[in-house]
């Protein structure tokens, strides 16, 4: 589904990504942990489009389309979906009319009849029920004052109703109660299927209590260091990150 | 991913749609301004000896004053000698007796602006709103004279009330905006050649909307409207004016007047949707709008309101007001103003507090994009006499891009220790994150722009009268280019 072939990214003149490599599979639970300012972040933003990176060199391939050279909505229409790590506000935009919008671009691009404000109504109230997200949200404006909780939950009911092919999860569980993780939770879990994929960001292994991935990376020093299962994971908090790179060295300096 | 540079090209490409101008036969005063000029113009409205002499007075206090310079805008002075001051659409007599006798051109032109003037186009939808159309310095037609009469409301335009209706005229006139009031207002007494006149009967609520839609449409000709609306004791009146004009290289002037005049228990809502032509990307052309509007709540318990969507003009001088005499009156003012390219807005409100329990609401919402220079300058005077007033002033400033500015001036006198204020100001840059979160969901940069401004405005367009939310919405989308699906 996703191939990232030696992606280098950087922002402002300094590299993040230095020469990355992933491979997602349809139906496959992907992790990507590793210390901050290793490039998370800013992988989960490229694949997703957003501005201020610099490619300077790699692929990316999504459904064996060039990814790189789509805009942001065209990537949203393909299955593209991110659940931000800082949901942004937009006061006076009601959260469900955005969310009627999305849905219906990506409709038009898949030759399908826009959805009438009942049938959508009824998608958004039965997704709602699944993350457990208080209907008074629906008419609120986008992420205005909601609590970052609720911004989280928020995210993860979008996409409930976006039903995306490729989610990006970025760093959903900061910020999260043990209550709310376990709903953020039920609802990734409910989007799990063989013709989906997901990516999730996290610096936490309880994240993965609750989700179980098929792959475990270590982003570290621009790279994916190490891949395991997981099993790394709880590694990784037992141990830290340093054993990680300097495994990495000690290989890289042997070849 | 969308860059500024990218949205300034969007808003650049923006079209004025109302930019066509009418080939119509009209007579025209030759350029120039003075007693003869006044003279003239009276004579041809066929206007009696105390308006002219009133016209004459505040020419001649005209004479003696200054053109204001202390509002943030830069712009070539006008010659007024180079300005014609009457220009009508050559017609039997002064206004038309009908429809049928109206150029079928001049019809065309406003059913081009989506405003048709026959009445069985509007009986045919579902709400009924009574149009008075204003054409460079006439009034065309009014539609739905006699469903009014029945109510006893008066809705003509200003000249003909002064023929018909001299003593309403007389007693109302320049008491809101005096001749010596300011420069515009001054030069408007002088020269003003059309408008509405609207009276509304004590206790009568208008049956329908009244709408009037200026059109300046030859070359080299200011508008000077007045527009004078009563609403006698426990009277009810909403009100839309609309403003186009064609594209035209040269600057065209536009000096109006309104004077709102509330007495005990009525209410008047006041809305504009204001599109004169903003001059081209370059500044180039574009109308100067120097517009005086004020509004005097004499009565007790009488509430105004002021509703204004302003995408137009490439000078703005506006500052609608309201006086607040009576007892427990209500002031209200929102405003959308859009700058974008090189427009210049200097715009706000005045809340004069003089009756005790009043109460006023400023909400402004300043949108710029190009390289416009947008400015909110608001007062809020609390009187000695102002017992328990009550104000509170929300002013939110969007840019978009980096070369256009937002600048706030907010005046406050308070006399009366009783009174209470808040003042809330924001400014902010449309987000990148924003429109990223949005094209994130699926919405493409251009439907994303609209939907975030739209939400912006979101608190003015709620208090917009139904039949006019969309048009506002419709004008927000083509000034800023696109449409929201």
């Amino acid at each position: 589904m996703l191939v990232i072939k030696d992606l280098h990214v950087s922002v402002v003149g300094k590299e993040i990504l230095k020469g990355l490599n992933l491979t997602i599979l349809a139906g496959e639970v992907h992790a990507i942990m590793g210390p901050n300012g290793a490039g998370k972040s800013t992988l989960a933003n490229v694949i997703a489009g957003r501005g201020g990176y610099e490619i300077t060199s790699g692929s990316v391939t999504y459904k064996n389309k060039d990814l790189l050279a789509m805009l942001p909505e065209e990537r949203a229409w393909a299955g593209v979906f991110l659940a931000f790590q800082y949901p942004v506000e937009i006061p006076g935009v009601n959260n469900t009319y955005l969310l009627k919008a999305g849905v219906n671009a990506k409709r038009k691009q898949q030759d399908l009849d826009a959805l009438d404000a009942i049938d959508f109504m009824k998608i958004v109230k039965e997704k709602a029920k699944l993350v457990e997200l208080d209907p008074s949200f629906l008419s609120r404006s986008v992420n205005e004052g909601f609590s970052g909780g609720e911004k989280k939950r928020n995210e993860i009911f979008q996409m409930a109703v976006l039903e995306p092919s490729l989610a990006l999860l970025d760093e959903t569980d900061s910020g999260l109660d043990i209550d709310a993780l376990r709903v953020v939770a039920k609802g990734v879990n409910k989007l799990r299927g063989e013709d989906r994929a997901i990516m999730m960001v996290t610096h936490y292994q309880r994240l993965l209590d609750y989700i179980e991935p098929d792959f475990v990376h270590v982003l570290a020093n621009g790279k994916i260091l190490k891949t395991g299962d997981k099993s790394l994971a709880l590694e990784l908090e037992e141990r830290g990150y340093d054993w990680v790179k300097a495994e990495a060295l000690g290989s890289e300096k042997s070849v | 991913m969308a860059t500024n540079e990218q949205i300034q090209k969007q808003l650049a490409g923006q079209e004025y749609e109302a930019g066509f101008v009418t080939d119509i036969e009209s007579e025209t005063l030759p350029p120039g301004l003075n007693e003869d000029t006044i003279r003239h113009i009276s004579s041809i409205k066929g206007e009696p000896d105390w308006m002219l002499d009133w016209r004459l007075a505040a020419y001649r206090h005209w004479l003696t004053m200054e053109e204001p310079t202390w509002a943030a805008v830069d712009y070539t002075p006008t010659d007024y000698q180079s300005i014609s001051y009457y220009s009508a659409p050559k017609s039997k007599g002064d206004g038309p007796g009908s429809l049928d006798e109206v150029d079928p051109k001049l019809l065309e032109t406003y059913e081009k602006l989506g405003i048709p003037l026959r009445e069985q186009e509007f009986l045919a939808g579902v709400t009924n709103i009574a149009v008075d159309a204003v054409f460079d310095s006439v009034s065309v037609a009014t539609t739905f004279k006699s469903k009014l009469t029945e109510a006893g409301v008066i809705f003509c335009p200003i000249s003909e009330a002064i023929r018909e209706h001299p003593e309403l005229v007389k007693k109302y006139l320049g008491t809101v905006v005096p001749q010596q009031d300011n420069f515009f207002a001054a030069l408007n007494c002088a020269v003003f050649t059309d408008g509405s006149f609207v009276y509304i009967p004590k206790g009568v609520r208008c049956p329908m909307e009244l709408s009037t839609y200026f059109r300046i449409n030859a070359l080299n000709t200011g508008q000077f409207e007045r527009t004078l609306i009563i609403a006698d004791e426990g009277a009810y009146v909403s009100y839309l004016e609309g403003c186009t004009a064609p594209m035209r290289d040269e600057n065209q002037l536009h000096a109006a007047v309104v004077e709102l005049v509330l007495l005990d228990d009525a209410e008047i809502k006041y809305a504009t949707v204001q599109n004169w032509y903003p001059g081209d990307e370059n500044g180039v052309g574009g109308i100067y709008n120097f517009v005086t509007k004020r509004a005097e709540c004499r009565g007790a318990r009488s509430k105004v309101s002021w509703t204004q969507v302003e995408t137009g003009s490439a000078i703005t001088w506006k500052y609608p007001s309201c006086i607040l005499k009576g007892d427990d009156s209500v002031g209200k003012f929102y405003s959308v103003a859009v700058t974008t390219h090189c427009q210049q807005a200097d715009t706000g409100t005045k809340m004069i507090h003089l009756g005790k329990n009043t109460k006023s609401t400023i909400i402004s919402k300043g949108i710029s994009a190009g390289r416009a220079q947008q400015s909110y300058r608001g007062l809020v005077r609390m009187a000695k006499t102002a017992e328990n007033a009550r104000n509170y002033t929300q002013c939110d400033s969007l840019l978009l891009g980096d070369a256009c500015a937002a600048h706030t001036f907010p005046y406050v006198e308070v006399k009366n220790s009783t009174a209470s204020l808040e003042h809330e100001a924001t400014t902010s840059k449309i987000g990148e994150d924003q429109l990223f979160y949005c094209q994130q969901r699926g919405l493409s940069e251009e439907d994303a722009v609209n939907m975030i401004v739209n939400g912006f405005c979101k608190d003015v367009f709620d208090v917009l009268p139904m039949e006019f939310a969309v048009e506002a919405n419709r004008l927000i989308e083509i000034s800023l280019e696109g449409s929201v699906g």
